[in-house]
């Protein structure tokens, strides 16, 4: 299964990021080749008596990023993205296959390669918990050995683009969620790695904020090249952010290629959801929108995620009695829920 | 180990000392329960040494003196708990200890740098007002000599080594455990008695006592106590120490890297 989507989604579709230089091999900035990695379960059956069980959360797993990537790592919970992040920051050792990056071992020469990478992990965090944030930027100064001038430029560039003015004396534990995620960015990039692992950054934040992530990892990546790889469950943070996306599923790649790419393979729809001033029977929308469910003056409507909504909605506004709207965007879940479907089906 | 290494664990340090000094009520409170629990163990051992004088070679003002010490190191040395281990154990829980492994620090020295910042601000924080509650209000016996003050000292810094590198290994058998209150239980037990804590090692005879002098929680409270009383020889006082101490951190760079290398890291 995995094969056939790889070979009907050639890897040359791709539209930006940096080509090549001569042959794959030069420009492949993280190389896996087949990596697994198993877990030992033991679980308890009895009084006494305990089952043992090898789960395989990353199975034959196989993929290169170019440097200067910005890629997209999704999948439902248990997919395997966060042991595949794990196993490239070098804190997981994989049980078999190969994994490089920048030609290094991480899981062997981890302290070396911690130098020349960024992880934000969007549920723990690297901050000093009891003292102001300015702190724990300090203690990055020192950790990495990051030049004094270098130090300040970074530090400037983020505390503007971040808005951390105000938070820099103020005590981790009392900044918000995004407010600790944006000082968290922060000191993961202070030391100019060439790669950043994002697991999750927007999970749990406002608008706002996850605007304002985003604008600052796109600008990133433009003007100094860094590779990003990002693993999230908002397809938001997809499309503005990655060229291409990857997929995972029990350890395996499902798909790896353009987002667009995605959006055909698993069929993905939007949802416009109407309230009318009254009850009426099924809106007839224009094709290949459709009335999917109908609760009292509410409606929903599917149409592709490829389409545009301002269509549907003109035409449903010029028809009906209007009082509100709204557009909901795929979730992951559904788009691979529909992916899976598509495959059963062929 | 560079000098830029070096200027790191310093912050790690400071950092460490300025994270426990944030919370002064719990600091106040801390002054108080020494000061109290320094109040029922010295009429304790005024009433054991009325009856014993001279009891393990101590005499009253020397009873006295130990009692008040070994408040003034309780938090500093974390003999009955609240030292990094509390937190590192809840890291390996939860997984947050993935942080502290994909740093291009050793795991060790930073956790070592940070126990020594805390011990340190309890060291000021929690251990001096008790100690000077003591000597002002019962009779201690204190050296005039500023050279023997001193020596208390290194053997001070010795004990808080000692007592890292035991408490090193009571975090990191959570890795297995994952709840490790047992374990921690069951150091805290062996802290308070065999480092001295509850009654001075010197008064237990026979077997026993030559046993308990010898383990390395003895370096903790004993082993500072007698080079202040000027009952040990300070050179072979911190011989003893400094051996308990690198055996004690060799043997947790070889858990630890056994921990690393094949134990799960909790969460997604």
């Amino acid at each position: 299964m995995t094969e056939s989507t790889r070979k009907q989604r050639p890897r040359t579709t791709r539209t930006t990021g940096p080509e090549p230089v001569t042959g794959a091999g030069a420009a492949a900035f993280i190389e896996l080749e087949g990596v697994e990695k198993v877990f030992d379960v033991r679980k308890k059956t009895g009084f006494l008596k305990r089952e043992r069980r090898q789960v395989r959360a990353v199975d034959g797993l196989s993929f290169t990023v170019s440097r200067g990537e910005v890629v997209g790592y999704i999948g439902p919970n248990g997919a395997g993205k966060s042991t595949t992040i794990k196993m490239l920051t070098g804190i997981l050792t994989p049980s078999g296959g190969r994994l490089r990056v920048a030609g290094i071992d991480p899981s062997r020469e981890r302290t070396r390669l911690a130098h020349r990478m960024g992880v934000v992990f969007g549920q723990r965090t690297t901050l000093w918990w009891d003292l102001p944030l300015i702190d724990s930027y300090r203690l990055m100064h020192r950790m990495y050995r990051i030049p004094d001038a270098r130090y300040r430029e970074n530090l400037d560039r983020c505390v503007e683009l971040l808005q951390l003015q105000d938070l820099l004396d103020v005590p981790v534990r009392q900044l918000s969620l995004g407010q600790r995620m944006r000082g968290d960015i922060a000191a993961a990039l202070l030391h100019d790695p060439e790669v950043v692992y994002l697991d999750e950054p927007t999970i749990g934040l406002d608008v706002v904020s996850k605007t304002k992530v985003r604008g600052f990892l796109r600008d990133l990546n433009a003007e100094r090249g860094t590779t990003v790889l990002l693993t999230t469950h908002d397809l938001q943070d997809i499309e503005q952010l990655c060229s291409r996306v990857m997929v995972i599923d029990h350890g395996r790649l499902m798909y790896d290629g353009p987002l667009e790419g995605l959006h055909e393979a698993g069929e993905s729809e939007r949802t416009l959801v109407v309230d009318l001033e009254r009850e009426l029977p099924p809106i007839e929308a224009p094709e290949p929108a459709r009335v999917v469910r109908v609760e009292g003056p509410r409606q929903w409507l599917a149409f592709p995620a490829s389409a545009s909504a301002a269509g549907l909605v003109a035409d449903v506004a010029a028809r009906y009695p209007l009082v509100d709207l709204s557009v909901r965007e795929p979730d992951i879940e559904s788009v691979i829920a529909k992916m899976y479907e598509e495959r059963a089906g062929a | 180990m560079g000098a830029g290494s070096g200027r790191l664990y310093v912050a790690v340090a400071a950092g460490g000392f300025r994270r426990y000094a944030t919370y002064r009520a719990a600091t106040a409170a801390g002054v108080f329960t020494n000061t109290v629990f320094g109040l029922i163990l010295v009429y304790t051992y005024l009433a054991l040494w009325d009856e014993k004088p001279q009891l393990g070679g101590y005499d009253q003002a020397q009873a006295s003196t130990f009692v008040w010490l070994g408040q003034a190191l309780l938090a500093a040395l974390a003999i009955g708990g609240g030292g990094f281990e509390d937190e590192l154990m809840e890291r390996i829980r939860t997984g947050d200890v993935a942080v502290d492994l994909y740093r291009p620090v050793d795991l060790q020295l930073w956790w070592l740098a940070a126990d020594v910042g805390r011990a340190l601000f309890q060291l000021l924080g929690r251990g001096v007002v008790p100690f000077v509650f003591g000597s002002l209000f019962f009779p201690v016996a204190l050296p005039r000599e500023v050279s023997v003050w001193a020596a208390f000292l290194v053997a001070v810094v010795l004990a808080m080594l000692v007592g890292f590198a035991l408490r090193y290994l009571v975090a990191l058998s959570a890795f297995w455990l994952l709840d490790g209150t047992g374990v921690t239980q069951m150091a805290w037990l062996a802290g308070l008695f065999c480092s001295g804590m509850l009654l001075p090692l010197n008064v237990f005879p026979g077997a026993l006592g030559e046993v308990v002098r010898a383990l390395p929680w003895s370096s903790l409270l004993q082993a500072p106590a007698d080079v202040l009383l000027g009952e040990a020889d300070p050179l072979r006082t911190y011989l003893f120490q400094a051996s308990w101490a690198v055996a004690l951190l060799a043997l947790g760079r070889l858990v630890q890297s056994a921990a690393t290398r094949r134990v799960v890291v909790q969460g997604g």
